[in-house]
């Protein structure tokens, strides 16, 4: 069950897209989502889906990883895209039954919105499954450093994160061994009444929590023992450096913006 | 009567994904009704895998396990009274503890089985007895105890389901000698009082070697040898090959044997040792 999350999992491998620095992958996906989300058309849409494939593709991750990554999401999608279909108002209408009605708009937008989240998915699942989540928040780190002007804890924001993506698979494991533990002494947990299982979940929170201030005290002993004292000073193991393949791969994106924002204004 | 066997038990995790691995390799074993198991092997050789199967908290990719002749996932709406039946006490179990009394959480078990209240105090009350926890110790938090006494208070846990066959994992890791001691002592006296079937999974020849009618070694997702204590120790340069450890004692008799004194027999615990040498001392002394 806990097993099929997915987010914050990291692949590692050696493809273009691996190598490519982390700094620049984030902008480029920041300009990923704004393409999705400016694109007003399926034009624009299958503008993004030529530059998801391809990135997926350069990736060398199994293709299957990223249907793994949507499953989850799945019945949301459906759902909304079925209200969509219900309500929204246009003008050829196939079927109409009181306050419903079905009108090839209505269909049209639920496609539209569907093939845009599944991509949106798919696009940032990408920068976490080549990413490593330490150069990740390295990266963050790195591009949010301006901020410190505006004594903005900028170290101390990156260093939660990264401990914060340190511990979801630890706290994953650690919760998945509760529950099997909870369930060898009978608890029902995935089967049984609904009444049940919402009283069994306090077997589960309650070890979890207290683990989990376990883990964070032991942790900041930990880090008082190395003698940290916060971002003063503190230099770093791995140096960002950009390449010219990261200029080349930022300007196709921006360039496939550009197209799409092209597209919107040829069409509108 | 074998109460647990497997027929070509084998899983896959994470199958179809980049971190596929095969925990467990084809496993055919037969446990009889009330011996005392000990299963040893690596971190990472499948016994912590083998043992999620016996009460169906794991469902094998194929081959199938067999509970007195059943196979367990038979009727999957019966799988909940397959775990009453074997009891599973996971490594460091005192992290499960959730109850705000150290008797609710021994009773946490029974209340799942549908027990009624009389029956629960009853089974509460003996099991903390077994396991040397005072009558007054059931009123306090649990949160409150030794790791020692938190760790006996989450095997009564499981204990007080009167289980068939009662499995523990590492029981007595991370534990203080006179904790362990304690813990080995509850465990074989639980065994000698109601003869049920006992599986101890631990990384110790030493403490194995002293309570197991049977050893089960895992090696390499793969049952490595199955057998009387007697004969797998026979085997010990074998053992000691894929590198696991022998008794100190075994050892001792093993470099005797090289220089000479060979006794014939497989020594693997220390009151046995004192037995033969000594007989062997009168001897010579005899002659």
């Amino acid at each position: 069950m806990l097993k099929d999350i997915t987010i914050g999992q990291f692949f590692p491998g050696d493809s273009i897209i691996h190598r490519l620095d982390p700094r620049f992958k984030i902008i480029m996906t920041f300009i990923f989502i704004i393409m999705i989300f400016t694109g007003k058309s399926m034009i624009c849409l299958g503008i993004g889906a030529v530059y998801t494939v391809t990135a997926v593709l350069l990736s060398k991750i199994k293709f299957k990883m990223f249907v793994k990554s949507i499953k989850p999401l799945m019945p949301f999608l459906l759902i909304t895209a079925f209200l969509n279909i219900l309500f929204v108002n246009g003008e050829t209408v196939y079927f109409h039954w009181k306050f419903i009605k079905i009108t090839s708009e209505g269909i049209n937008v639920s496609i539209f919105m569907i093939i845009r989240i599944v991509m949106l998915i798919v696009g940032s699942s990408l920068l976490t499954y080549t990413t490593s989540p330490i150069t990740l928040t390295d990266a963050v780190e790195r591009l949010l450093s301006p901020l410190k002007r505006f004594k903005f804890p900028v170290h101390e924001l990156a260093m939660m994160m990264s401990i914060a993506l340190r511990f979801i698979p630890t706290l994953i494991e650690e919760t998945d061994k509760i529950i099997s533990a909870q369930k060898a002494r009978g608890a029902e947990i995935d089967t049984g009444s609904l009444l049940n299982r919402a009283k069994n979940l306090v077997s589960i929170l309650i070890p979890l929590f207290i683990s989990s201030f376990r883990r964070a005290d032991e942790l900041a002993t930990a880090m008082e023992c190395r003698c940290y004292s916060g971002g003063e000073g503190r230099t770093r193991l791995r140096q960002l450096k950009s390449s010219s393949m990261d200029y080349i791969a930022l300007s196709v994106t921006v360039f496939f913006l550009l197209c799409v924002i092209m597209t919107n204004l040829i069409y509108s | 009567m074998a109460v647990l066997k497997t027929e070509e038990l084998t899983y896959i995790y994470s199958e179809g994904t980049p971190f596929e691995k095969t925990a467990v390799d084809h496993v055919n074993l037969e446990i009889n009704e009330g011996e005392m198991v000990g299963v040893i092997g690596h971190t990472g050789s499948g016994k912590s895998t083998l043992i999620q199967h016996f009460n169906g908290l794991l469902k094998a990719t194929s081959g199938r396990v067999l509970l007195d002749g059943v196979d367990i996932w038979a009727d999957k709406t019966k799988i909940r009274d397959v775990r009453f039946q074997v009891g599973l006490v996971f490594q460091y179990p005192e992290y499960q503890i959730f109850e705000e009394t150290v008797y609710k959480d021994i009773a946490f078990g029974c209340k799942n089985m549908g027990l009624d209240e009389a029956e629960i105090k009853r089974r509460v009350i003996e099991t903390a007895y077994d396991t040397g926890l005072s009558e007054e110790l059931l009123k306090r938090s649990p949160f409150e105890l030794s790791g020692g006494q938190k760790r006996r208070v989450a095997i009564a846990g499981v204990m007080a389901m009167k289980p068939k066959v009662l499995i523990l994992d590492e029981p007595a890791a991370g534990l203080d000698p006179s904790g362990r001691d304690k813990i080995f002592e509850c465990i074989k006296n639980y065994h000698r009082k109601y003869n049920n079937t006992i599986l101890i999974v631990s990384h110790s020849m030493e403490d194995t070697a002293s309570f197991a009618d049977k050893i089960l070694v895992m090696n390499q997702s793969k049952v490595f040898c199955y057998d009387d204590t007697v004969n797998v120790f026979a085997r010990a340069e074998e053992i000691t090959e894929i590198g696991l450890d022998v008794p100190q004692i075994t050892k001792v008799f093993i470099e005797l044997k090289k220089r000479g004194f060979d006794f014939g027999k497989e020594v693997y615990t220390v009151d046995y040792a004192k037995k033969l040498l000594l007989e062997y001392l009168k001897e010579r002394q005899g002659r």
